[in-house]
């Protein structure tokens, strides 16, 4: 299952309500404003870093690039368009 | 699966969420209907919008079994954190758990979000 | 899908289908439904610096033939038929979101 989180966890309660129900293991989707979650040494980074140990968590490349973001917290995996369509392939979606 | 995760009127998501279950439920497919978070506002009693003419669409909520969709749950914890319970629903359906609602989304083919 | 233009949801949808197809993918249908309908709106007219939402549809859905449709209840409500959607989008039914639903291998929604 790939979870995707297109909202910035501080405007919206979209990521935590994503893993309220998301099975642990399953694989999670920043992208849109929901990039903003994967910034290091935010006010959410150690809860962030919890969820990086029970999910694979992703952020989307294109989206980070046009908001100006370039670094990211260890334990997320930056994927392109393309990576993006990979995860598709591999997993059924839910958009929070 | 459709699943009500935002409060009504504000956005149009419940209403275009109910018009999916509706049509789905035409083409005879098994399909599920979930209320977790906001979307537990969906289905609220005592709906009055004479004071802003935003059309009332609780009532087709209740109609759901007359399309034979009877697979219906709804998560208690956004029920308790919301302060509704069952008795202040259209329709009653069946409480589950966080963890049942994720199994159940594990074993879905899609999801509509709404 | 949201609305073009407020809401980064049909850029991303667009960049989605163009990188699924360039993997080979087929894709099956693009149902635009909520404001999302407003992408077949063939008289929106943005600055010359910005990219125009409808035609990269309209060039993507040609080059690839894919399948574009517009739900007819969420178009009426907004002003939208036939006379102002651009070449290659379809107003349709709802019934059509089901029918990806049963046939596609794999649904993405792009929502707000």
């Amino acid at each position: 299952m790939l979870h995707l989180v297109n909202k910035s966890p501080f405007e919206s309660m979209g990521f935590e309500d994503c893993l309220k129900y998301a099975a642990k293991g399953s694989s999670i989707l920043f992208y849109e404003d929901g990039i903003y979650g994967a910034l290091p040494g935010t006010a959410i980074a150690d809860r962030m870093a919890s969820v990086t140990s029970d999910y694979k968590v992703y952020v989307l490349k294109e989206d980070m690039m046009l908001r100006g973001i370039d670094k990211i917290m260890d334990g997320i995996t930056e994927v392109d368009y393309a990576g993006f369509v990979g995860l598709v392939e591999e997993n059924k979606t839910a958009s929070w | 699966m459709v699943v009500f995760r935002t409060a009504p009127y504000g956005g149009n998501y419940s209403f275009e969420g109910l018009e999916n279950v509706l049509i789905m439920g035409a083409y005879d497919q098994d399909v599920s209907v979930l209320f977790i978070d906001d979307g537990v506002l969906a289905i609220k009693k005592g709906m009055d919008n004479s004071g802003t003419g935003i059309k009332d669409f609780s009532p087709t909520f209740r109609a759901l079994e007359a399309y034979d969709i009877e697979k219906i749950f709804i998560d208690r914890e956004s029920m308790e954190s919301r302060g509704v319970s069952l008795e202040d629903l259209v329709i009653e359906p069946e409480v589950i758990e966080a963890n049942a609602v994720e199994k159940m989304m594990e074993e879905q083919k899609n999801f509509f979000m709404f | 899908m949201e609305g073009p233009y407020q809401h980064e949801a049909s850029d991303s949808a667009y960049q989605f289908t163009k990188a699924a197809i360039a993997k080979g993918h087929e894709i099956l249908r693009v149902f635009f439904y909520q404001d999302g309908v407003l992408n077949s709106n063939k008289l929106m007219d943005p600055q010359a610096d910005d990219r125009h939402i409808q035609k990269q549809w309209s060039a993507l859905g040609t080059e690839n033939n894919i399948d574009f449709i517009v739900c007819v209840a969420a178009a009426k409500r907004r002003g939208i038929n036939d006379t102002v959607t651009a070449e290659g989008f379809t107003i349709g039914g709802l019934g059509m979101l089901t029918e990806l639903a049963i046939e596609a291998d794999r649904l993405v929604e792009f929502r707000a």
